[in-house]
């Protein structure tokens, strides 16, 4: 069994407003080191199966068909055996 | 001799909630037959039109419409659109065409992030479609907007070959017919309010045409958009 964790963000050409938001909230705390803020989305899941290629196949296809939808968002993900 | 009628399928997924709407202005303003068609079927039983209508399909879980696009009607749904059958998208309906594959693009979070509520006015760009048909180019229609994703989003050469195919058939504009960016709502490219694909039978629009089809409502404009429908199906030249 492997553990699949995925990361899913904006495309850096889309703005994003959320993490403008937030930066703006960042901001008014006094933090105006903090810059480009940037939303995402953290997805975990086990995956069963035998070896680690095959679970990053396996993740990779969630991820193309569902997890992530290619005209707006990138992704990344780890996989470790569990 | 009753004249002839045109059967509207209204798909039903957990968490739609203008379905109803949707069979309100197709049964009793149109005077059309209407059927719901729940989620889980895989029979769109004789519908010559399939509406997938607004609402919070899945909760809008993981994004919008991303879930209700393996619900399994819609693999009928895509196999009728590849053979011409017409389907409309109404806000969350638009966001699951898009999620499908049926249309181009995809519809972000709203600029200001608030979700907006309100009526707008949209300009019809042309009148050669389906949908369009019994406006003029140039028309203004007052239909509601309920979205908080409605910000239409494509790469540059997909908002280019929207606009060289006359694929744009509303945009949001001001009460004189200006498109700017005031009267953009969302933070939609080009102002886009509704598309339509190559093939001019499918088509998906964040504003409400069916909650705008009774004068009650504050607006019958949305009703020119069903009566499209009707005069280019029902009215076909032979």
């Amino acid at each position: 069994m492997y553990q699949s964790t995925i990361t899913i963000t904006l495309r850096p050409s889309i703005l994003d407003v959320q993490g403008k938001a937030v930066e703006l909230g960042i901001h008014t705390l006094g933090m105006n080191e903090v810059e480009n803020v940037r939303i995402g989305k953290s997805i975990q899941m086990n995956v069963n199966a035998s070896t680690e290629d095959e679970a990053k196949r396996i993740t990779e296809e969630a991820c193309k068909k569902l997890l992530a939808n290619s005209v707006m968002e990138d992704f990344t993900f780890t996989v470790k055996k569990v | 001799m009753n004249a002839p009628t045109l059967k509207f399928g209204v798909v039903v997924f957990p968490g739609s909630n203008c379905d109803h709407d949707a069979y309100h202005a197709a049964k009793h303003v149109m005077g059309q037959e209407a059927e719901f068609l729940w989620h889980k079927e895989t029979d769109l039983k004789g519908s010559d039109v399939i509406i997938l209508p607004g609402g919070f399909s899945y909760g809008d879980y993981l994004r919008t419409g991303a879930i209700a696009r393996f619900s399994p009607i819609m693999n009928e749904v895509i196999r009728f659109a590849h053979n011409g059958g017409i389907v409309i998208g109404i806000c969350n309906g638009f966001q699951i065409l898009c999620e499908s594959g049926l249309l181009p693009g995809v519809l972000l979070r709203n600029r200001s992030l608030l979700f907006s509520s309100k009526h707008v006015t949209v300009r019809v760009e042309h009148a050669e479609s389906k949908f369009t048909g019994s406006s003029a180019a140039g028309d203004l229609l007052r239909i509601p907007i309920a979205h908080g994703e409605g910000n239409y989003f494509a790469d540059a050469q997909t908002i280019a070959s929207l606009e060289e195919n006359g694929q744009v058939l509303f945009r949001y504009c001001d009460e004189f017919g200006e498109v700017t960016d005031e009267s953009n709502p969302n933070g939609s490219i080009n102002n886009i309010a509704g598309i339509m694909n190559k093939n001019g039978n499918v088509m998906g629009m964040m504003p409400h045409p069916e909650r705008a089809c009774e004068l009650q409502l504050g607006s019958s404009d949305g009703k020119k958009v069903f009566e499209s429908l009707l005069n280019s199906i029902l009215i076909q030249p032979s």
